[in-house]
């Protein structure tokens, strides 16, 4: 028997409390971050420059994705028939001409640079993970006896927390293609570079404006920035496995090469899949260093060699005070990039999901239809 | 039986005798890797300390005098003075970072504090949706973003970069863990029996509760807004270099075809490299600890 006074505590409900906690964090996400999602997906079907307001549908699909078909009547008008037409007609013409090719450029720019950004992530995650995981076991095996764990371990993180547009502008100074650049300097000394005194930029290595160069150069600094990140969280993987394991493996014989295929590997798996997938989905974002990699103003002196699919966004919609704006194509290319992280995101919570937890569900499913069978038995009353 | 203990020594011997080889290759291997980590840092400072001649005359490792005639140059010279004014680099990322920063462990310890201790209908709902937003990445929604910011007017202004800190998935799912480990709802209880109020018993008893989740995500919430370029550079659109941050005033050195003295070039870089450089020194051991937190799922 509750009293009355305990009854009226029990009925306090706290559940409001809940909401006005949770509240500034929805609020605040769907004005700045949600809204502006929609929004995307909304610009993403509407047209480009001018014509923001005017409704295209798939064309901005389209024109990224797959290639323009050049309409030969343009051409073939244009090659014998401009000599008999007003001015006004052959206005008319170049103009089409040069949409036709506009069109097709932004094809040309999205299919590279979403080879790019493969290439470059492809370039910076194997050499990543390799060494990242290396060093990760040596510094996690309790048999070798090294100084200074800690001391590596906080220079190796370092350069992940240095600005990243600093870092970009510190290596293109340093790879610069005149006698200023320390990386031409040093292969001047070994012979490779001639004429250090010369002027033209063709005598040098062409770390910033060559094709596979500026590359190698930016997956280098992206691995440079990110090994020591992804060591700590593997290590901290390494050690939340069972150390008996690690001992009875010892006792037993093992090598430390088997040791690390057969123990650390698979018990190290979700938090390896969570780090693919979150350096994956970093990997696709990937813009500071590719974007502040070459000098000069505009977009047209950025490598192409290296513009990535955020940096292909970016210059679309950000354009300083001009009037070009190409929301549209920015919001296909943007559309595109969250299609392919749900995929990959999806993937990872297939991989990563409890199986366990998925076999006692399935389990507990089973039980209760079995008691309600039992119970129909009983003519439908329950026991 | 001696026979037997020699072997047993041998082996011993030549065990210890592999380890300490292999002990020390590795050694070697990480002493090299810690000098490819740092070189690129200590060629900078050096370079800052050189003369554009000197710059070009070779690769040294061993620091100039010129660093005051770059430093007075920088403040001096027109072009590079206009481009890249690191005092009011410093105040505004200063300003942006702080803010965010707080915005971002307050908002989120009190939300992930509300989903943790109370029982509502949309609990498990929320928390999911706040488990999917998690994934995805800014660049998707920033075409977007800068249009309707441009559309209400915030364009040129902060509130774009700070207000949205208040909305932070990760440290939320981040926070709600450590809750889950060290925060017993019967404190809650106690303190309701006390008479605290809700907000009280937020503010008085969970924040202390929570101040290492706290500490480690202020640090990594100031890392990150303080390098942060792409957000900045796209709101800040009308080039007013008193409202530029420190990132946007090293993409101003990159892309300006003045900047032709490479010792001005390096002091400027090195200037806007150091106050984190010396951050993370002091708090190396917080910082290393915290990615290894992050790392530990559930």
């Amino acid at each position: 028997m509750a009293s009355a006074a305990q009854r009226r505590i029990k009925s306090i409900s706290y559940a409001k409390y809940g909401y006005i906690f949770i509240l500034p964090f929805f609020l605040v996400y769907f004005f700045f971050q949600f809204w502006p999602l929609i929004n995307t997906f909304v610009l993403s079907f509407h047209g480009n420059d001018t014509n923001v307001e005017e409704f295209v549908g798939l064309d901005n699909y389209k024109t990224i994705l797959f290639e323009t078909e050049v309409d030969n009547d343009i051409l073939l008008r244009k090659s014998d028939k401009l000599e008999g037409k007003s001015a006004e007609e052959k206005k008319a013409m170049i103009k089409a001409e040069q949409d036709n090719q506009a069109l097709q450029s932004q094809h040309e720019f999205f299919k590279k640079s979403f080879g790019n950004t493969l290439i470059l992530w492809f370039g910076n995650f194997i050499p990543q993970i390799i060494l990242s995981l290396s060093l990760a076991v040596w510094f996690t095996d309790a048999m070798l006896k090294i100084p200074g764990k800690g001391f590596f371990k906080v220079v190796m993180y370092m350069p992940n927390i240095i600005t990243a547009a600093s870092v970009a502008v510190l290596f293109l100074s340093l790879c610069s293609e005149s006698k200023y650049g320390a990386f031409n300097q040093i292969l001047h000394s070994v012979g490779v570079v001639e004429d250090i005194e010369s002027t033209a930029s063709d005598d040098f290595v062409k770390f910033v404006t060559g094709t596979w160069e500026p590359r190698i150069v930016i997956m280098f600094i992206q691995t440079w920035m990110w090994f020591g990140n992804t060591m700590i969280m593997l290590m901290s993987g390494i050690m939340g496995i069972n150390p008996s394991l690690f001992e009875a493996a010892s006792i037993d014989g093992a090598t430390s090469g088997q040791v690390f295929r057969k123990i650390t590997l698979p018990l190290l798996s979700p938090i390896m899949v969570y780090t693919l997938v979150t350096s994956m989905i970093g990997g696709l974002q990937m813009f500071d260093i590719p974007y502040l990699f070459h000098k000069g103003t505009g977009i047209s002196s950025i490598n192409p060699n290296v513009r990535t699919v955020a940096v292909f966004i970016y210059e679309r919609f950000h354009t300083r005070g001009t009037s070009d704006f190409s929301y549209g194509y920015s919001g296909a290319a943007s559309v595109l990039l969250f299609i392919v992280t749900l995929i990959l995101g999806s993937i990872t919570f297939y991989l990563n999901r409890d199986k366990d937890a998925i076999a006692k569900k399935k389990q507990r499913k089973k039980l209760a239809q079995q008691a309600k069978i039992k119970n129909k038995q009983f003519g439908g009353l329950s026991i | 039986m001696s026979d037997m203990k020699s072997v047993y020594g041998q082996g011993k011997d030549n065990y210890m005798l592999k380890i300490r080889l292999k002990s020390t290759i590795l050694f070697i291997w990480f002493v090299i890797l810690t000098i490819i980590c740092l070189l690129p840092i200590y060629v900078l400072l050096i370079n800052a300390t050189r003369s554009n001649n000197d710059i070009s005359g070779g690769f040294s490792l061993i620091p100039g005098d010129y660093f005051a005639t770059n430093f007075k140059n920088m403040r001096t010279l027109e072009y590079a003075k206009n481009a890249f004014k690191p005092l009011i680099g410093y105040r505004n990322s200063a300003i942006i970072t702080c803010s965010a920063t707080i915005l971002t462990v307050f908002f989120s310890a009190l939300t992930s504090y509300g989903i943790h201790v109370y029982d509502f209908k949309l609990k498990e709902i929320s928390y999911t949706f706040i488990l999917l937003i998690m994934m995805v990445p800014t660049q998707v929604t920033s075409a977007g973003f800068v249009n309707f910011m441009i559309k209400i007017g915030l364009q040129n202004t902060y509130i774009p970069l700070i207000v949205p800190a208040i909305a932070a998935p990760a440290v939320i799912f981040f926070m709600r863990s450590y809750l889950k480990s060290s925060f017993p709802l019967d404190i809650v209880e106690a303190a309701r029996i006390d008479g605290s109020g809700e907000f009280r018993t937020f503010l008085t008893i969970a924040i202390p509760m929570m101040k290492p989740a706290i500490a480690v995500q202020a640090i990594f919430a100031f890392v990150a807004n303080w390098n942060n370029f792409y957000t900045p550079s796209m709101i800040l659109l009308d080039g007013d270099k008193m409202k530029q941050t420190l990132p946007m005033m090293v993409q101003a050195v990159q892309s300006s075809d003045k900047f032709t003295d490479f010792g001005i070039v390096y002091t400027c870089i090195a200037l806007s490299i150091i106050p984190i450089v010396i951050a993370y020194v002091l708090l190396s051991k917080w910082i290393v600890g915290g990615v290894a937190l992050g790392g530990v799922k559930e």
